[in-house]
């Protein structure tokens, strides 16, 4: 089993165990505070450690691995990165504006209200 | 012969990063994936045009390529700050809130890669964008200096944005 | 040597990740409101999208990248769902 790891170069290796273990630790502490937080407002924050450094660790790791070893192109790394830094802000920003959205509809005093206008519309999204 | 090139290429950009993808994806660059894969973002790209979007130029790729890394640098950062404030073992003690700035910038896609940038940073997330007053509201986790955050957005981001789309 | 070192790192990163995953499935369940859970479950993907590369890392296998592209797409397309769902399916627009 393992093989492949075999041919790996020490240096190549400490770097790719050390990328590993910062992009895993990243993460748990991301969750970490999506446990701890109080509010939604803050948890959001939280687990946006794991989906910009902490995804970009591992992958670094794996182009690391692979392009060293000439197993295999790396491209498919290239395309989860690409992928990742396109829909990590959208979602966020997406449940952020609806969680929002239902606070104000719920009259919480945790929000600020809407900007006051004459019609009162809710501002257009941003997209 | 420009018209022509129009019609046929309304989004060269995006037909390019297509084909780039459907390569990428095939791992391939045999005469066949290309043939398919420059005929499937053809399509795409001509269902773009159908979609009508507002117009937009990329310019500066200097400019663009500057603000890319000052993007990577303050992610470094937030990620490191962020990790501090949820290991402080004080949990409540933790002053965080909404931030209104008012802008300057009105080009939709430099709103849009505003809202990517302030969203993908840890410890800020675009929440509403009011087009009347062309304000926007933030959540911030660590909003001890609003100041200071209010000159980060507008200084670091929102000067070289506008140069980039206005 | 270096190999064995690489190897138990690979395998405390998944427990790592594992744990991480934990915690996401706790505020899946724990709520308190919907926002929460869909926040827990955009998290839960991220964070099954990095298991699966580091399965890839110490398998090899290029099966681990096609999975990991494809459970990084569905999560947006769900998120992306269910936040437009939080919007409108309380509020008549």
């Amino acid at each position: 089993m393992n093989n492949h790891l075999a041919d790996l170069p020490a240096w190549a290796a400490a770097i790719a165990a050390l990328l590993l273990l910062a992009g895993a630790g990243l993460t748990l502490i991301g969750t970490v505070g999506l446990l701890r937080f109080g509010s939604f407002y803050q948890r959001v924050h939280a687990p946006t450690l794991g989906s910009t450094l902490g995804i970009g660790c591992i992958l670094l790791a794996s182009m690391l691995v692979f392009s060293v070893l000439e197993s295999r192109a790396i491209l498919h790394e290239l395309l989860i990165t690409a992928l990742m830094v396109v829909t990590t802000p959208i979602t966020l920003m997406l449940l952020a504006r609806a969680a929002l959205y239902r606070d104000r509809s719920e009259g919480s005093d945790e929000v600020p209200p809407p900007p006051s206008s004459p019609d009162a519309r809710p501002p257009e999204p941003a997209e | 012969m420009r018209g022509l090139m129009r019609r046929l290429l309304p989004y060269p950009l995006m037909t390019a990063t297509l084909l780039a993808v459907w390569l990428l994806l095939n791992e391939s660059v045999a005469p066949g994936t290309v043939i398919l894969g420059g005929v499937l973002s053809l399509a795409a790209a001509a269902t773009l045009g159908v979609l009508d979007l507002p117009g937009g130029r990329f310019r500066r790729p200097a400019v663009a390529l500057s603000l890319l890394g000052l993007v990577l640098v303050d992610i470094l950062r937030s990620n490191w700050a962020v990790a501090k404030i949820i290991l402080r073992p004080d949990g409540g003690g933790r002053v965080s809130g909404f931030l209104r700035i008012p802008l300057d910038l009105r080009a939709p896609y430099g709103l849009a890669t505003l809202a990517c940038i302030v969203t993908a940073t840890p410890g800020t997330v675009w929440v509403a964008y009011d087009r009347r007053r062309n304000t926007i509201l933030l959540h911030i986790l660590d909003l001890v200096d609003e100041q200071e955050w209010i000159d980060t957005i507008k200084g670091r981001y929102e000067t070289r944005l506008m140069e980039l789309f206005e | 040597m270096m190999l064995k070192l690489l190897m138990g790192t690979i395998f405390l990163t998944q427990i790592l990740l594992v744990a991480a995953m934990a915690f996401a499935t706790f505020r899946v369940l724990r709520g308190p409101r919907a926002q929460d859970r869909v926040l827990g479950l955009d998290t839960l993907y991220v964070t099954a999208t990095m298991l699966l590369l580091t399965f890839g890392i110490r398998t090899g296998s290029i099966l681990y990248f096609e999975a990991a592209l494809i459970i990084a797409l569905l999560g947006f397309v769900s998120t992306a769902a269910l936040a437009k769902f939080l919007m409108r399916g309380e509020v008549i627009e």
